[in-house]
Formats: structure tokens, sequence, C-alpha cells
């Protein structure tokens, strides 16, 4: 043993003795054992704790040049908020770059989510024992929400003024208490100044505080039950006698950080495309409208959310009003985002892989697909009579799917029983992949042409 | 010193700490949740605006702020208030009966019968409070053969005569709110105070 080498040994034991070091160590990486057959899906879980880490750092950085000030400057109908964005954009020495990628990063944000989620729902890693670790995800799920809500308000624009001005307005419409609770939350009769100040504040420390003790919740619950993988099967039922661990696991560090980095580099390559060639991506990531300063008396002719809140909007655009009250929509949309939490007690079948589930599931998953993407694209153009048709069909089937869950699932296997082990893939399985993507781009696209 | 332990006072202790405990946290949480109310000097805001109608043409519309809201004025001609008539079938509260307006606006126009044809209202859709957009055009292709001018929300496509009367079959549950107003020349209009 080298000098170097006992150097190192002494101090480790020194701290190993005051705080657990070593042992967290290897109970988290270098011991935490993970299935072996990951396949593509399982990406999207540390890419989004990536993310994560972009969207703290470059936020740190942008308050640095930031004021969240809705006065306007004297002389003129621009905001010092809206003013110190263009600054930052302008005169900052790597603003833009700084600006651009937490804007790209909210937006990645949800592609890496929702890819994460989906994930989720087709090989079943909500289902016992890891239903905690899905209630914990879908409360990451709506900090993230509300993140991006509080965010997009601070540039001060035309979107974001009329889009906070909707949401907020959503809360009005609870009976009784709506129209003070409305202005309780803006501090003020419209969306003003102390509106601004107040989302400042909590999207830049109440709300991160909270996502990141939800997500070392998230992790901690994980690791405490093994992860699920694409077979759906436990690994932990079949461990080596003499060490203990599983026959089908392989230790987290080296195997999956290496595995994951290479995840990184590719999903890195794909934001840096967004981030120096699209930052805008045609208005889907940051809306033309916002480069428009806040003008509180008129609203620009068509306005949307951004794309990642589109499917929940549509939902909430197809339900009309009845009975005097609008309170149905906003219901109809909290209801789309709160039901899927209870997916763990939803679906009955004890099959957790779509690859051994019956054909009833497989039919329903493939409805809801078309149902939740056909909303995304509803929800991003104006209204008119017959895409509120398909959005009310499209809601319907979203929620459908969920309602009708316990139902469906109750004696729904397939024809290839659930395996002892994990599997390993085929190139048949991989072709179909690739093709059921073109498939869903293909028609996803069609069907925004046509509607 | 004695090895008895008495359960039920140190349970009747638990609970009393607990419960003292919880009226502080209610105390401290209460100037948290006051002072997300709207401060003093955001309510101070809002006095009443004056307007110059003298030189609003027919068909026109114009746009002035009260307390932070867009209010308009639109001095509607003969013919929209003919046509508002014939599509009183389709609106959801014709009549105004469940919709928010001073006594004085309690009719069909919805306006001041000293100047009836001279439309005042909040324009804040009932909805979720967008600005609708100002459609006076016949029959335009968006909006169908059977449009005779009203006001079309961009958010979430309500639609309104040009009484700011809801049609149905839209998100709106509700008429356009009136504000309360007084003339105080044949020229001018106060909006935000009536008496």
């Amino acid at each position: 043993m080298s000098k170097l080498q006992a150097l190192t040994k002494s101090v480790l034991g020194w701290v190993d003795d005051r705080f657990p070091v070593t042992s967290t160590y290897k109970e988290h990486l270098s011991e935490y054992y993970a299935p072996k057959n990951f396949n593509f899906w399982y990406y999207f879980g540390s890419l989004a704790l990536l993310v994560l880490v972009i969207q703290i750092v470059t936020g740190i950085f942008l308050t640095m040049n930031y004021k969240p000030d809705g006065s306007l400057i004297p002389g003129t109908n621009v905001s010092v908020a809206f003013t110190s964005v263009e600054y930052i954009m302008r005169d900052v020495a790597g603003g833009w770059i700084i600006r651009y990628m937490h804007s790209t990063g909210a937006s990645m944000f949800f592609v890496v989510v929702y890819l994460h989620m989906f994930r989720g729902l087709v090989y079943g890693s909500y289902k016992q024992p890891r239903e905690l670790i899905w209630i914990f995800g879908m409360l990451i799920f709506l900090c993230l929400m509300a993140e991006a809500f509080l965010g997009y308000l601070l540039p001060w624009g035309q979107m974001s003024f009329w889009g906070a001005q909707v949401i907020v307005n959503l809360f009005s419409s609870i009976p009784v208490i709506g129209p003070d609770l409305s202005v309780w939350i803006r501090g003020d009769f419209v969306v003003s100044d102390a509106t601004l100040n107040r989302f400042f504040a909590l999207h830049v420390i109440a709300v991160p505080l909270v996502l990141l003790a939800l997500v070392v919740a998230h992790l901690v619950a994980l690791h405490e039950v093994g992860s699920n993988n694409p077979d759906g099967v436990e690994i932990k039922k079949h461990k080596d006698p003499k060490t203990g661990f599983p026959i089908d696991g392989i230790p987290f560090h080296p195997y999956y950080t290496v595995k994951d980095i290479f995840g990184v580099a590719v999903f890195l390559a794909v934001f840096s495309y967004v981030l120096f060639f699209v930052p805008e991506m045609g208005g889907f990531f940051l809306e033309h409208p916002n480069f428009d300063p806040a003008d509180p008396l008129k609203t620009p002719p068509h306005i949307a959310p951004v794309w990642y809140f589109t499917p929940f909007y549509a939902i909430l655009r197809a339900i009309p009003s009845f009975l005097g009250t609008q309170v149905w929509g906003v219901i109809g949309m909290g209801a789309a985002v709160v039901i899927i939490a209870f997916l763990p007690w939803l679906d009955r079948s004890p099959i957790k892989s779509i690859r051994y589930r019956g054909t009833k599931f497989k039919v329903a998953l493939v409805l809801f697909l078309i149902a939740f993407i056909g909303l995304g694209i509803l929800g991003a153009k104006p209204s008119t009579n017959t895409r509120t048709v398909f959005a009310q069909i499209f809601s319907f089937i979203y929620f459908g799917f969920f309602i009708a869950m316990p139902f469906y699932t109750k004696n729904d296997a397939g024809s290839v029983p659930v395996p002892e082990r994990t599997t390993e893939t085929n190139t048949q399985r991989q072709l179909a992949f690739l093709a059921y993507v073109g498939i869903a781009v293909v028609g996803a696209f069609v069907f925004g042409k046509l509607v | 010193m004695t090895n008895q332990v008495d359960n039920s006072k140190r349970r009747f202790l638990t609970l009393a700490t607990g419960a003292v405990g919880g009226v502080a946290v209610v105390g401290v949480a209460t100037p948290l949740i006051a002072s997300f109310f709207p401060s003093e000097r955001a309510k101070a805001a809002g006095a009443p605006v004056e307007v110059d109608i003298s030189k609003l043409e027919p068909g026109q519309k114009i746009d002035v702020e009260w307390r932070g809201k867009p209010v308009w004025l639109v001095n509607r001609t003969k013919e929209m208030v003919d046509n508002m008539a014939k599509i009183e079938g389709k609106l959801v509260d014709p009549t105004s009966d469940a919709s928010d307006q001073p006594d004085y606006a309690h009719n069909k126009l919805r306006s001041r019968a000293e100047h009836a044809n001279l439309w005042i209202a909040l324009g804040v859709c009932t909805h979720l409070g967008c600005s609708p957009t100002y459609r006076p055009d016949l029959a335009p292709a968006d909006l169908g053969p059977e449009w005779v001018g009203g006001f079309y929300c961009p958010c979430h496509g309500s639609k309104f005569d040009l009484a700011g009367r809801v049609y149905s079959g839209v998100p709106a549950p509700k008429n356009l709110v009136i504000p309360p107003y007084k003339y105080l020349s044949a020229t001018s209009v106060l909006i935000g105070e009536d008496k």
C-alpha cells in the first residue's frame, strides 16, 4: 500500500467514524443493485436530475440581473422587469445563453418528465410496492407545474400577464370563497406588481425548496424498494446465496453511471441544438406575444399556454359552463392532473409490464396516448367548433382510461406469462419500438395539420 | 423518587403542549397569510375616471383604464341596436337578470336611458378575465354567417353581443359586467361613480 493510499484510508476512516460517507456511497451507488435489463426508457430519471441542476444554476445567475418590478419606466409603457430581461439578453456578457439555458431547460424538464412518467405507465412502475415513489413523483410534477407557471410571469410580457390572469381567475370560479381567494393570490384586484413580486419569491425559493425535498424523498423511497424494470419482475426474489445481492442486478456505479453519462451526452447534444439554433422552438418554448411588454388593457389575439400545459388546458376549454358557473372546466382540469396519482389503486392487474399484459390494457393505453397527444395539439390552437368536439371526445377518453381501469385490468393477461427472471431484449422488440414512435410522431403531425 | 409512571398525566401534558404549540403556529402564520392580501396602498387605488365622449363616432369603440382594468365605451349605431334584437334567442340571459350591472343599466341595451346607444362595460370576460376583441363586422369568415357584431374572447372562444350579453354554448357563464357610471354633461361621462 502506497503512502497516499494509506493516508486516504486513514482520513476516510476518521470521517466515517463521524459521518457515514462510505456506507452512504455503498448503499446508494456502488452496492445499489439495479436490474440489468434497463432500456432506453430508463434514461429519463437521471436526465430529470440533470435538468434540475441546470435550472437551479442558471436560475441563480439570472436573479443577479433580473428585477421583479412591474412598475413602468417613466414615459414608456415598458416595465422594469421586462427591461431587465432585455438587458440580460443584450447587455450582460453571456446573459442570453444563461437565459436560453433556463427557458430551454424548462421545456426540456417537461419533455423528460413526461417520458419518465410514460415509462412508469407502460412498465407498471407505480404498482405495489412502489406506490409512494409514484405519489412523490406526482407531487414533484405538481411542483414543476407551479414552478413553470410562476416563472412564466417574470418576464412580464403579454403572455406572462394574460396567462397569469387566466390561471389566477381559475380560482375565482370556486364557489363562495373563489373571488376572495383570487384576490389573495394576486395581492391586488388585478395582476400587478404585487403579484409579480410574490411569484418571484415563490419561484426562486419556496417551490424549489419543496421540490428538492421531494426529489430526495422520491430517491430514498426508490432505493428502499429497488427499481422496477421492463419485465416488471422483482429482482430481489432471486439473490446470490453467497453475497446476498440480486442475481439479475448490477451495481449502479459503475454500470449505470456510465450508461447515464452516455444518455447525458446525447441529451446535451439535443439541448445544445435547441439552445443555439431554435431557442424559441417556433413559439413553443418561448411564445411570440411574450416579446411584447405586458398590456393590461389588451389581450393578444390568440393566447395559449406553453406546450406542456396544453393537454390540461384543452380539457379546461372542452367543458362548457352550466348552472351559471364555469367551475366544471376548472374541476376537470384539476382532476386530470390529480387522477394520475391514483394509478396504483386503479390498476387491478398483478402484471406490471406491458410486455405481459393483455389486449384490453394495450388498446386502452393506445387510446389514452392518442387522447393525450391530441389534447396537447388542440390546446395549442384557437378553439373552433370542430376542435371543441375533438377535445371533448379526447377528454372523455382521457378520463375513461383512468375511471374504467379497475374493470379492464381485472383478468387481463397476455399470451406470454410473466417470466421468473429478467429477459434479454430482441430485434423484433427494438423494431417495434421504432415503429410505434414513428406512428406516434407522424400521426401527431397529420392530426395537427388537419384539425 | 418513585418508579411509578403516571401515564395519564404524561399524555395530558403531551397533548396540552401540542395544543398550545398549535395555537402558536396559527398565531405566527396569521401575519404571513395576511400579508398576501392587498396592501392598503393597493386598496386605495381606484379613483373614478372622467372620459370625453364628444369625439366618439357612431360604431366606434374606445378603451379607458379604471382600477387597472379595461373599460369600453361603444357608440352603437341604430343598425347595431336593431340587429341585437334578432339574435336574442341565442343568448343565455337576454334580460340580464342573472348578471351584474347597476339598476339603471338593467335593460335590454344595458345602458343609461339618456344615452341608450352609448354602451359602457368592463372589458373583462366573465370566464377567466381575458379582454374580448371588438368584432363589429357582419358575417366574418371565422365567426360564421349569422354574426351580427359583438365581442369574441380569444382565450376560450366566448361570444358576446354588442350589449355584452353572452351567447349560449360558450365557456363564459354571465354577461359582461357594467361598472357604475354617470353623465357629467352631454359630452362627458364619469366611470366608477354614479352618486
